[in-house]
C-alpha cells in the first residue's frame, strides 16, 4: 500500500470507516437504544403507565393467557408467552398464524406470528393500549434494517460489522500513543480537534467498541460462516441445533385431540428447579393435540449467558421430559455469553446506563470519524477552494451525507416518539404510520441535506433535532398524566418514564449545545473568511488554521 | 501496457480490495471447516469453537492484505494458505 505499516493501515482504517459508516451510525443508534427496548415501549404504550395494583405471581399469569390463547388461538400450531418481570409489566402472547390465515392487522404482530399485549391479572386483551412496534422496531432496526428483506439486511449490517471491526484493529496499529492521545484535547484547532475527540470516545469505550462489533458478528455467526457445519455435520443446520442447543426435533400432529396439561403447576416446577428464578417465556408447540410439549425457559438476567435453561414438558401428560442448559459446554458458554454481552440482558440499571452511554460513544465516535475524513479532505482542497474552486464531489457529498445521517436520525427518532403520542390511538396500521414517520422525518433531513450541505443546514438540523428531543418531555406531559412532576417530583408511575423523559432533554440539550456551539463559531469566522479573501492568503480559512 | 502511475495504483487497490473481501472470506471459511472437523472437541463443541474463531481470522487476513509490501505478496499470503487448508479438507474428506 503506502510505504510503512502504520501509514497503510493508518489509510485502511480512513477508509474502511468511510464506506460504512452512516450504516453503522444508524446500527449504533438504534443499537443503543435498543439496551432500553422495554422502558421505549413502555413509554410508547401510556396505558400501561399504571400497573395492576396487585403483583400477580408467574404461574398465574401463564395460566391466564393459556386461557385466552386456548379462546383466541386454538387452530395454531404454536404459543408463545412472555410472563412479566420487572422491566415489562404486561404479558405478551403470539402465536403462529395457521398456514391460509390472513393477518389481523391489530397488535403489531410480525411475518407470521399474531401479538397481543394482555393484563397480567385478568388475561383479558388490553384493547385500550395503543398499537406499536415501540422498543421493538430501533432493535430490529439495527440489525435487520427496514424495507427489505431481513436476510439482505442481516448480511449488510454482518459486512458493515467486519468493516468496522477492521477498522479498530487497523485504528489501534496507527495509534502510536494510544494512552497518552487519551488525555489530550485540544480544542478549537481544526482538524486536529476532531481527531482528539475522535480519540478519545474511540479510545474511551475500546473494550466495549470491540466487544459489540465482534459479539454482534457472533450473534449471527451460523449464518455468516456455516462452513463449520457444513463439514462437521454434512450441512445439516437442524442436526447442529438438536445437538448443540439441545432442540427437540420438530414433532408431527398426530391429528388426535387432547387437554393441554395446566402450565401454573410447570411453571412452579420450573422455578424451583432453577432455585426460584422466575420463568420468562412459555413455549407450547402443537397445542391440543397429543404430541403436544411445553418448553418453560428461565427468564433472562440471572447469568451473563444468553442462552437459558429450559425444561420440556410433556404437553398433555405434563410429565417432565428433559431439562436443557444446566450445564453448558465450554465453546457454547463462550458463545451464550458472548451474545450475553452484546444484549446486556443481565444488565442491572446501574450496567445498563453504562452500556447505553459506551453505545453512545460509539455513536460519537462514527460521527466524529465521518466528519474527520470531511475535515481532512476539504484542508487538502483548501488553496484550491480559497482560490474560489468548487469542492469535490465526493468531498461535497460527504458533507451532505454527513449532515443527513449525523443531524437527520435524532430527527428521525424524535419524529417516532412524537408520532406516537399525536397519532390517533385507535387508528388503523397504527404502528406503521409510527415507523414511516421516521423515515418520512429522516429523509426530508437527508434530501434537504444534498440540496444544501452548508453550515446553515447543520445548525438547522441539529438545532430541529435539539428542539424536538428536548420538547417531548413537554409532549409527555401534555398527553398524558405520567409526566416528570408525577414521575420525578411525586415519585409516582413507573421509573422507566421519567427516565426516558430525562434521557431525551439530556440529548436535546446536548444537541442544541452543538448548535449553538456551531453558530457562534461561524460567526465568529465570517470577518476572518473575508480577510483572507481580500489578501488571497489562501490558508486562513477556519479548519485548516489548526494544522497549518 | 502503458498504464500511468495513478492507473497502476489504482488497480493494486482494486485488487487487493478482492484479496481483502473475498480471499480474506474464502481463507476463514476454509480455516473454520477444517478446524472444525480436526479440533480434538465433540462435533457441537468444534464447530462452535471454529466458527467463533473465524471472525478474527478474517479480520487477521485483511490487514496482511494492505500490510504486505505488494498486491502480489498479498495474494500469496492469503491465497497459499486457502490452498493448502482446502487440500487437508478434502483429504480427510475423501479418507472418511
Amino acid at each position: 500500500m503506502k510505504a510503512g505499516l502504520r501509514q497503510s493501515m493508518a489509510w485502511l482504517h480512513s477508509w474502511s470507516g468511510l464506506l460504512v459508516c452512516w450504516v453503522l451510525l444508524l446500527v449504533f443508534c438504534a443499537g443503543t437504544a435498543s439496551y432500553f427496548k422495554d422502558e421505549i415501549t413502555l413509554w410508547m404504550q401510556p396505558e400501561l403507565h399504571r400497573p395492576a395494583a396487585t403483583p400477580v405471581s408467574s404461574a398465574e399469569a401463564a395460566s391466564r393467557a393459556v386461557a385466552f390463547l386456548q379462546h383466541n388461538a386454538a387452530d395454531s400450531p404454536r404459543w408463545l408467552i412472555d410472563l412479566p418481570d420487572e422491566r415489562n409489566p404486561a404479558v405478551q402472547v403470539r402465536w403462529m398464524r395457521p398456514p391460509g390465515a390472513a393477518a389481523s392487522g391489530i397488535g403489531g404482530g410480525r411475518g407470521r406470528f399474531e401479538s397481543r399485549t394482555l393484563d397480567p391479572a385478568t388475561g383479558a386483551f388490553l384493547q385500550q393500549v395503543r398499537d406499536t412496534r415501540g422498543g421493538e422496531f430501533l432493535y430490529r432496526l439495527h440489525f435487520d434494517l427496514y424495507f427489505m428483506q431481513a436476510i439482505w439486511a442481516r448480511w449488510i449490517v454482518g459486512f458493515c460489522a467486519m468493516f468496522m471491526l477492521v477498522a479498530i484493529l487497523s485504528g489501534v496499529i496507527t495509534h502510536r500513543r494510544i494512552f497518552q492521545d487519551f488525555f489530550t484535547f485540544r480544542p478549537r484547532k481544526g482538524q486536529r480537534s476532531w481527531l482528539d475527540a475522535h480519540n478519545a470516545t474511540a479510545v474511551l469505550a475500546l473494550p466495549f467498541h470491540l466487544m459489540i462489533t465482534y459479539t454482534g458478528l457472533v450473534t449471527l455467526m451460523f449464518m455468516y460462516m456455516p462452513w463449520g457445519i457444513q463439514t462437521a455435520y454434512k450441512g445439516s443446520q437442524q442436526a447442529f441445533f438438536n445437538d448443540a442447543f439441545g432442540r427437540a426435533p420438530q414433532a408431527k400432529p398426530s391429528g388426535q385431540a387432547a387437554p393441554l396439561a395446566p402450565v401454573a403447576p410447570l411453571v412452579e416446577q420450573a422455578a424451583r428447579h432453577w432455585d426460584g428464578a422466575q420463568p420468562g417465556r412459555i413455549d407450547i408447540t402443537l397445542p391440543g393435540d397429543t404430541n403436544a410439549t411445553i418448553r418453560v425457559s428461565r427468564g433472562a438476567g440471572k447469568s451473563l449467558s444468553s442462552d437459558e435453561p429450559s425444561m420440556r414438558f410433556d404437553g398433555v401428560t405434563g410429565a417432565l421430559v428433559a431439562t436443557v442448559g444446566d450445564t453448558p459446554t465450554a465453546a457454547s458458554q463462550t458463545r451464550g455469553v458472548m451474545v450475553g454481552l452484546h444484549e446486556a440482558h443481565f444488565a442491572g440499571p446501574l450496567l445498563r446506563a453504562l452500556f447505553f452511554l459506551s453505545g453512545l460513544a460509539g455513536c460519537a465516535m462514527v460521527a466524529t470519524g465521518a466528519l474527520l475524513w470531511g475535515v481532512k479532505t476539504r484542508q487538502g482542497q483548501a488553496r484550491a477552494l480559497a482560490a474560489g474552486a468548487r469542492q469535490s464531489f465526493g468531498l461535497r457529498l460527504v458533507d451532505a451525507l454527513n449532515i443527513g445521517a449525523i443531524a437527520g436520525l435524532p430527527i428521525a427518532f424524535a419524529a417516532y416518539f412524537w408520532a406516537n403520542r399525536l397519532l390517533p390511538v385507535s387508528m388503523a396500521q397504527r404502528p406503521d404510520a409510527e415507523i414511516h414517520a421516521f423515515f418520512i422525518a429522516w429523509a426530508t433531513a437527508a434530501v434537504l441535506a444534498q440540496l444544501r450541505p452548508t453550515r446553515g443546514m447543520w445548525r438547522a438540523q441539529l438545532w430541529g433535532g435539539a428542539l424536538m428531543l428536548a420538547a417531548i418531555p413537554v409532549l409527555n406531559a401534555a398527553t398524558t398524566d405520567t409526566h416528570l412532576g408525577v414521575t420525578l417530583l411525586q415519585g409516582q408511575g413507573p421509573a422507566a418514564v421519567a427516565g426516558f423523559d430525562l434521557t431525551v432533554l439530556a440529548l436535546g440539550i446536548a444537541l442544541g449545545a452543538a448548535a449553538y456551539i456551531l453558530g457562534r463559531r461561524s460567526k465568529a469566522r465570517t470577518p476572518a473568511r473575508r480577510a483572507a479573501r481580500a489578501d488571497d492568503s489562501g490558508l486562513q480559512d477556519g479548519d485548516a488554521k489548526g494544522v497549518a | 501496457m502503458g498504464l500511468s502511475q495513478t492507473g497502476r495504483y489504482r488497480l493494486s487497490v482494486v485488487s487487493r480490495v478482492v484479496a481483502a473481501i473475498g480471499g480474506g472470506y474464502v481463507l476463514a471459511s476454509v480455516a473454520t471447516g477444517l478446524l472444525a472437523v480436526l479440533l480434538p472437541l465433540p462435533p457441537a463443541e468444534a464447530v462452535m469453537t471454529a466458527t467463533l474463531l473465524s471472525f478474527s481470522l478474517y479480520a487477521c487476513a485483511v490487514l496482511w492484505v494492505f500490510a504486505a509490501g505488494s498486491a502480489l505478496r498479498a495474494w500469496t499470503g492469503v491465497a497459499v494458505p486457502a490452498i493448502v487448508f482446502g487440500a487437508l479438507l478434502a483429504a480427510l474428506r475423501s479418507a472418511s
